[in-house]
Order: structure tokens, then sequence, then C-alpha cells
């Protein structure tokens, strides 16, 4: 007789939880909820107050931003840019990883961590002087250069952890079959560690995808990536926020689904390895 | 790509120098720190930037922790909301920034109607000096109590057993098991989570600078902001410079800071 009240107990508290976990969960999703729906609104449904919520959608926000305005230029330097600085990223970072994971080089260890906790307006200062006194400003490599030191520290404290996980005997192994170093690095470290590169070189490429403060200095017209793109609509559009939410979901989108695929080192990418998932 | 671009700061940052005008840079000693010393706009930024960061990150190491332990339990659906809780930190800022504008806009925006719907008082959010700092902290905080949040999450998977066994058999309380066991024993993840948003929250940018430029009246312009505008707008490398130091010391101090704690207490 005694099951009775306690049953009702715990189940009044798993209400309680599943209450909260939906409430938190709605409130985490809603500004992605109202970019999307804002985005299929025109323009007088996005002033109206009280906010309109049902509606009949339209496209028309999207033909507006990729039709008058070369977005699809935008959209493309940001591929550029964001494969050209990780994969820079990943031919500088897989061996400094390995270096650090097999050799305890500390010294590499310490310059990655400054580089992850300095500004980056501390880098942007200089390199603006020396990019024009050298006339790259607005070039691609000016832009890959500096997003590199974005994904780079990323990348390199990422894959210390998964070349420590690498069996020692296998390297070992191929060491005394004859095989040097940098053959047991390209032939046993790096295929082993297969799905920490794809996932430290998807979480660079976002990184990448994500930057503005760099781009907005050292890009011009033809070079300017999406983030710039979309703030230069946010100054001068007159707040069409129709457009300016179309712009914003198309920019997010594909990050949404690519951190979906790496889901798992997130967490432990953004911290620097604080902890491992 | 670096270590030169710090060694070339510290050394611009003796040099009196506008990039727009055909003067030369030239050595001017210590003008520029001293400058700073009389710059309204530097010492109230500076203040700003710390008072942003100890509010991002109590509300975030507060809230982090807190939600960390609510769902520190398996439940239906459980990956997927870890999923979820992912999506605030990866997503574009510009976009989220344009995106919270949008939500915060006094008049037609649609947080006050949600409030408005709830009976409770409405606000101007980021359109007056009073609540705009509020403002931008709240979305921090929305942008990155997930990231306190699985840390601490991650931690308190790691926990030992025993020490819960031998203090219920002892008859401790929920608080004094949450206070004397479990908060020590989640410190080094409380420590490596608040090093990481304390270092990043001194540097924000995007964020506040797509939402308001600084403004209105320079009521929310941070270091970062200062720095930015004093060099890419006004051209003023010299004392940018001087200035980038200041920043970079603050950012460093706050490392060393955190670190020394994790080693003292571990």
């Amino acid at each position: 007789m005694k099951e009775g009240p306690r049953l009702t107990k715990s189940s009044l508290r798993s209400a309680v939880f599943v209450t909260f976990v939906l409430l938190v969960v709605s409130l985490y999703l809603f500004p992605f909820y109202w970019m999307i729906l804002s985005s299929l609104k025109d323009q007088m449904q996005n002033m109206a107050y009280p906010p309109i919520f049902w509606f009949k959608p339209t496209l028309a926000n999207y033909r507006t931003v990729f039709q008058e305005n070369p977005f699809l230029l935008f959209l493309w330097n940001s591929v550029v840019v964001g494969f050209g600085a990780t994969l820079a990223g990943l031919a500088l970072g897989l061996p400094a990883a390995y270096a650090i994971a097999r050799y305890r080089y500390r010294g590499i260890a310490f310059a990655v961590l400054v580089a992850r906790i300095t500004p980056g307006i501390s880098y942007l200062v200089p390199w603006f002087i020396i990019f024009t006194q050298v006339r790259l400003i607005g070039s691609y490599t000016a832009l890959v250069l500096s997003h590199l030191t974005v994904g780079l520290p990323l990348i390199v404290w990422i894959m210390i952890g998964f070349f420590e996980d690498v069996p020692q005997e296998l390297e070992e192994a191929a060491l005394i079959d004859g095989c040097s170093r940098y053959w047991t690095f390209v032939r046993i470290a790096v295929p082993l560690t297969g799905p920490g590169i794809v996932a430290a070189g998807i979480l660079s490429f976002i990184l990448s995808w994500n930057t503005f403060m760099y781009s907005v200095v050292l890009a011009d017209a033809d070079t300017r990536t999406l983030p710039v793109a979309v703030f230069g609509f946010l100054s001068y559009g007159g707040f069409d926020w129709g457009a300016l939410t179309a712009a914003a979901t198309v920019i997010t989108l594909p990050v949404l689904f690519l951190a979906m695929v790496i889901q798992r080192h997130i967490v432990s990418g953004l911290s620097f390895g604080g902890i491992k998932g | 790509m670096l270590l030169f671009p710090l060694a070339y700061t510290v050394h611009l940052s003796f040099q009196e120098w506008f990039a727009s005008s055909t003067v030369p840079p030239h050595f001017v000693g210590l003008k520029n720190y001293w400058d700073m010393l009389k710059d309204e706009r530097f010492l109230k930024g500076t203040v700003r930037t710390i008072a942003y960061t100890i509010l991002a990150l109590g509300g975030e190491v507060g809230f982090g922790v807190a939600m960390a332990l609510v769902f520190d339990r398996t439940f239906f659906g459980k990956g997927i909301v870890r999923a979820l809780f992912l999506l605030p930190m990866v997503a574009t800022p510009v976009a989220i920034a344009l995106v919270w504008l949008f939500i915060y806009d006094p008049a037609t925006g649609v947080l006050n109607y949600l409030l408005s719907l709830l009976g409770l008082p409405q606000g101007l959010w980021v359109s007056q000096p009073r609540t705009v700092i509020a403002s931008l902290v709240l979305v921090d905080i929305w942008q990155w109590t997930p990231l306190v949040m699985l840390i601490v999450l991650a931690g308190l998977a790691t926990l030992p057993n025993e020490p819960y066994e031998a203090a219920t058999i002892d008859g401790a309380s929920g608080l004094q098991i949450f206070l004397y066991i479990t908060l020590p024993l989640l410190r080094p993840y409380i420590v490596v989570a608040a090093l990481f948003r304390g270092i990043d929250a001194l540097k924000t940018f995007d964020i506040i600078y797509v939402i308001t430029r600084g403004g209105p009246a320079f009521s929310s312009e941070t270091l970062n902001l200062y720095i930015y505008s004093s060099a890419f707008e006004y051209m003023h490398m010299g004392y940018s410079s001087a200035m980038l130091v200041v920043f970079f010391c603050l950012v460093g101090a706050l490392s060393v800071g955190l670190i020394s704690v994790r080693r003292a207490r571990s």
C-alpha cells in the first residue's frame, strides 16, 4: 500500500521535469524559430503589432536576397576562404599536434594556447598595416591567413587527443620495419585518426564561416564573405526585416547542419579539450 | 603570423601615427599610455568590458551548473535536447545578433509582445543606455550557458559513487551533499568553463557591434569596440596599439589568474 503515494510523487516530479525541459528547449529555439518565421513574411507582416504567428508564407525575401545582391558571390567567397583556411590549418596543425602528442613539445602547445587566448583585434591591427603595405587588402590570401588563426589552435587541440589514442605499438612496429617517423605519421597516425580530422576540419570551417571582424576589415567588395554582406544589409537595407532574416537563415542553416554531423566533438573543441566528450 | 604581430604592436604603441596622414610614425615614448589615463572613452570602456564579463560569467556559470544538475539523468529524447543546445554556440554570431535586434525592437518586437501577454513590464532593451549592457549580456548568456552546462554535465558523469553513499548513510541533506561533495568534485570542470567563457566574454565583438555599434551614445562601447573604431575609423594606429597592449594584459591576467586557481585547488 505504501507504493501508491510514492508513485504519484515521482510522476509529479517527472511531470515538472518534462515541463521544465520543454520550457528551456522552446526558449532556446525561439530565436531560430522567429528568424525562419520572419523570413517567410512580407514587410507589412513583419512590421505588424501585435506580431503575426499565422500567415501565408512567401519566398519573396529569398528572391530579394539572391536577385538584388551578388549573394552567390559572397557565398562562394565564404566557401573559398573557409576551405582555404581549413586545409592550411590541417596541413600545419596535424604535424604540430602529432609532435605535441608524441614528443611533448611544450613550446608549440604554449604558442597554440596563446593564439587561442589573444584577442583577435591584437592581430588585426598589425595585419591591416602589413597587408596594406604589401597590397594584399581585399585578397583571398589575407582572408585565409587571418581565418587560419581562428581554426588552427582548435585543430591542434582536438588532434592532440586523437593522436594520443593511437596505440604506440602500431607505430613502433612500423618504425622497426624501417618506416621513417614521417611515413609512420602519414601512413599510420593520420589514417587511424580520420574521424578526428573530419571533426576538426568541420569545426574549423564553421568558425571561419562565422568570422566577422577579420573579414569586415580585410575584405573588399569582391571578396566579402557572408557575415560582412549581411552586416552590410543591416546598415544600408533600411530594416527590411524579411530580407535580413532570410539572409540570416541562409548563413545559419549550413552551419547548423554541419554542427549536427560533428556534435560529439563541438564542446571539447570549443572548450579546447577542457573535457573529452 | 602569431608572435610577430604582438611584438609589432608593442613597438607601435610607443609611436604617434595616423595611418590616414602622410606624416610617418615617430617615437613619442609613453605619451599614448598617458593619454589613455585621461581618455574617458577608454576608461569607461574598460569598466564596461569588465562589468559585461562579470555579469555574463556569473549568469552562465550559475545557470549552467543549475541546468547541468537538472539534466543529469536519463530521459526520453536526451540526445536530441543535448544536440539542440549546441545550436546557439555554433550559429553565425552576425545572424544571431540581427535576430535579437529584431526581437528587442521596442515598438514592434516580439519580446515586448510576449511580456505584455504575461502581464509583465516592457522595456526599451538595447535602445536606451540604462538597459543596453544587461540586454547584450542576456544574448551572451543565451548563447553560451549551454557550453558551461555541457562541460559540467560531462564532469557529473565522471563523479564516483562512494562519497555519496557514505554521505547518505551519515544522514547528510541534499544541500550538504551538493555543497560539500558535488561542488568540490566539479570544481576543475567549472574552472575550465569559466576560464574560456571569461576570456571570450572580454573579447566579445560581433554581437555588440552588430546590435548596437557601441551605442546609444557610446553606452555599450567596450574596449574591443573602442579599439576597433580608434584603429579602423580614426586610423590612430599608435594609440590603438597602446590600448591593445593594455587589452592583451587584461585578457592575459584573467587567464593566468584562473589557471593558477585551478592549480592551487587541484
